[in-house]
């Protein structure tokens, strides 16, 4: 059993007592609610006369229905619509502060919270949504949880739930040219597998993670939950105090010492005890690609294709049917596989810092004829952001397409999808069968960087070879 | 709230390793108000692919109760209608070798018990479904057993959530909004409460 991690500190900081089923009763410091999974939750505690406990600590956006082409009100897809009123009628109705279209701060829950300040070390955040983990990068304690459960933080403020184990995943060394946060989820997912952190809260610790800045750990912590670990965190540090100073809920004054102390107690002690430790050496740790079906289908780009002869028994089923869904040969290079669409953006990696990468690369080049291209920034922010940089006429200029802020292609619930068995360089999270909007739609996730080259040449590509 | 103490019911065999709730239930019928309607979607890519193949349109399986599954079953999106619209269809219990941890929780909520065994036991219920759709299969959460015609095996589930199935308290809310008072008292001592 874990002791002295910031996972324990903050657990036990939480805890309001044990529940009859032995289950602990943990206190939710910050709920974070979208259109998607909070409309049922509002219906039951409509159902049961409950009203919401803590409406200040609730705090709303809408980000995964929302077109990024025309968000012109009503909205053309009528159920999308619906949704939206829903969540304006239901936030309006029970006092919850709700970040909508056209606000300056409305952008994917993930993104906004983080660029506001909401997000702080030390918390528990809870969100319908499984990419919550990505708010453990400022060291609180995130995970995503579902509807019935939404419908328990927003009448007690609390969850029901079993203690997570801990295991650190310890990374060393100086990340190679062309090599991302991305990257190393993706190289630590391939290794421990997509369920190989069911049961436990992922540290992230050593050098590679400490050298990196928010936003990368941002990337590394979201991609917890592809791995099976529900949350994932970095101890805060300087780099953490930085981010969030004078940020807009971010604390001011007298009250920033004190905060900075505290984030500073919270972290995990030097004797800590872990239930497990990993560790890799971020040199040995290339551009990765997914292949497959599921985000542990994946390899370096150098490397070729998996054969089934070369897999662990386990991986087999699962790789025969990847190869079929993904139209892929077992022992061929995935370097040079033809590319339709390409999709930067997501909770993920649509940060002001993607796409600087992104543009560095897209500038002076033109994406090839046959594909289709598009940034999607994570908000309104991170728009208002790039364009006073002017990065979207460096995507323009060089045919990708400038949308508005949403969710889009990641997950395809708005107009944004693949077509029949289209197959897309997505810098987003999830390569699951029929993920971007086609039931037979194929997926490779990449880092942004490395989009941008599967633009530009027309094919999966090393960014590397990019001039 | 009921006790989930057995349920009895025929099986329905789902074979695959790592079942995302994308799978489950695509992303274009999240959107939606209600989780009404749910069941008829459920696994809709996977059958459209197979033909009526797929178990979930077999007519043998169609007043199965107790679904059984590989590992790691319900990863992905912690999106509630993956088990809503597994319930609507008629499923009231899951037996697999693992299963994602949120889609689990998803599943405590609603009274759904997801149990395990290992991944010989599942093959060998999976092969008896297959060959006898009719078999009887029982779960009993009070011995964690299962029986499916005269096969038997032991199962696993967390005791916590256990205790909620059998005591018939897994209204989670109900629990929770007992303890207000020890909720508030619990915010005082949370000092970004009052930044």
């Amino acid at each position: 059993m874990s002791k002295g991690t910031l996972f324990d500190k903050v657990w036990n900081l939480h805890t309001v007592g044990t529940l009859p089923s032995g289950q602990t009763q943990l206190f939710i410091g910050l709920h974070l609610i979208h259109e998607v999974t909070s409309p049922q939750a509002f219906a039951m505690i409509r159902e049961r006369n409950i009203k919401v406990l803590f409406p200040e600590r609730t705090v709303a956006t809408v980000d995964h229905i929302v077109p990024t082409e025309n968000q012109t009100r009503p909205f053309v897809d009528t159920l999308a619509e619906e949704m939206i009123q829903a969540l304006e009628n239901n936030t309006k109705e029970n006092g919850i502060r709700f970040y909508n279209t056209n606000s300056g701060n409305q952008g994917i829950v993930h993104v906004i919270a983080p660029e506001q300040g909401l997000t702080q070390p030390g918390m528990t955040i809870a969100c319908g949504d499984s990419h919550t983990s990505t708010h453990g990068a400022f060291g609180a304690i995130a995970f995503g949880i579902g509807t019935s459960q939404v419908r328990d933080v927003l009448a007690s403020q609390t969850l029901s739930l079993t203690k997570l184990k801990v295991r650190k995943i310890e990374v060393n060394g100086e990340l190679s040219q062309g090599v991302y946060a991305k990257d190393i989820i993706l190289h630590i997912i391939r290794k421990l597998g997509v369920n190989g952190g069911v049961g436990y809260a992922y540290e992230y610790a050593g050098t590679t993670f400490e050298k990196m800045n928010m936003e990368e750990r941002m990337t590394v912590c979201n991609m917890s939950i592809e791995g099976g670990a529900r949350c994932g965190y970095i101890n805060p540090d300087q780099v953490t105090f930085e981010y969030l100073k004078d940020r807009d809920f971010a604390p001011k004054g007298e009250k920033w010492d004190e905060a900075v102390t505290w984030w500073g107690s919270i972290r995990s002690d030097a004797d800590a005890e872990y239930d497990d430790v990993v560790t890799f050496n971020a040199s040995e740790i290339e551009p990765t690609v997914t292949w497959g079906i599921t985000p542990s289908q994946g390899i370096g780009i150098s490397e070729s294709l998996p054969t089934l002869d070369g897999l662990p028994e386990n991986d087999k089923e699962i790789a025969i049917e990847a190869f079929k869904y993904m139209q892929l040969q077992e022992g061929q290079p995935l370097k040079g596989t033809p590319i339709d669409v390409c999709f930067i953006g997501s909770c993920t990696n649509g940060r002001i810092s993607d796409l600087r990468e992104a543009a560095k690369f897209a500038q002076g080049h033109k994406v090839a004829n046959n594909v289709k291209a598009f940034v999607v920034p994570g908000s309104e922010r991170v728009k208002q952001q790039a364009e006073a940089e002017g990065l979207h006429h460096i995507f323009l200029d060089a045919g990708f397409e400038w949308r508005e802020p949403g969710c889009s292609m990641c997950l395809a619930m708005n107009p944004d999808k693949l077509q029949g068995d289209q197959i897309s360089a997505s810098s987003s999270n999830r390569n699951f069968k029929g993920r971007q909007g086609s039931a037979q739609g194929r997926t490779l996730l990449m880092s942004p960087a490395m989009v941008v080259a599967a633009a530009i040449n027309g094919k999966v590509s090393d960014i590397r070879e990019l001039h | 709230m009921s006790e989930r103490t057995i349920i009895t019911g025929s099986g329905i065999p789902l074979i695959g390793n790592d079942i995302d709730t994308d799978r489950i239930i695509p992303a274009r019928f999240l959107r939606c108000v209600t989780f009404d309607g749910l069941g008829e979607q459920v696994f809709a890519d996977d059958r459209s692919a197979m033909n009526g193949k797929h178990s979930f349109d077999l007519p043998q399986y169609q007043k199965a109760k107790i679904l059984v599954v590989n590992a790691n079953f319900g990863c992905g999106s912690s999106r509630e209608h993956a088990p809503q619209a597994i319930a609507r269809w008629g499923i009231e219990a899951i037996v697999g070798e693992s299963f994602a941890e949120i889609f689990f929780g998803n599943c405590l909520t609603m009274g759904i018990p997801c149990v395990t065994t290992s991944s010989g036991n599942i093959r060998s219920i999976q092969n008896l479904l297959q060959e006898n759709p009719q078999i009887s299969m029982t779960l009993d959460l009070e011995s964690l057993k299962v029986q499916c015609g005269h096969y038997s095996s032991t199962v696993k589930m967390d005791s916590g959530a256990r205790n909620m199935l059998t005591t018939g308290k897994w209204d989670t809310c109900g629990l929770l909004t007992k303890n207000i008072e020890e909720v508030k008292a619990t915010a005082t001592k949370l000092p970004y409460l009052s930044w």
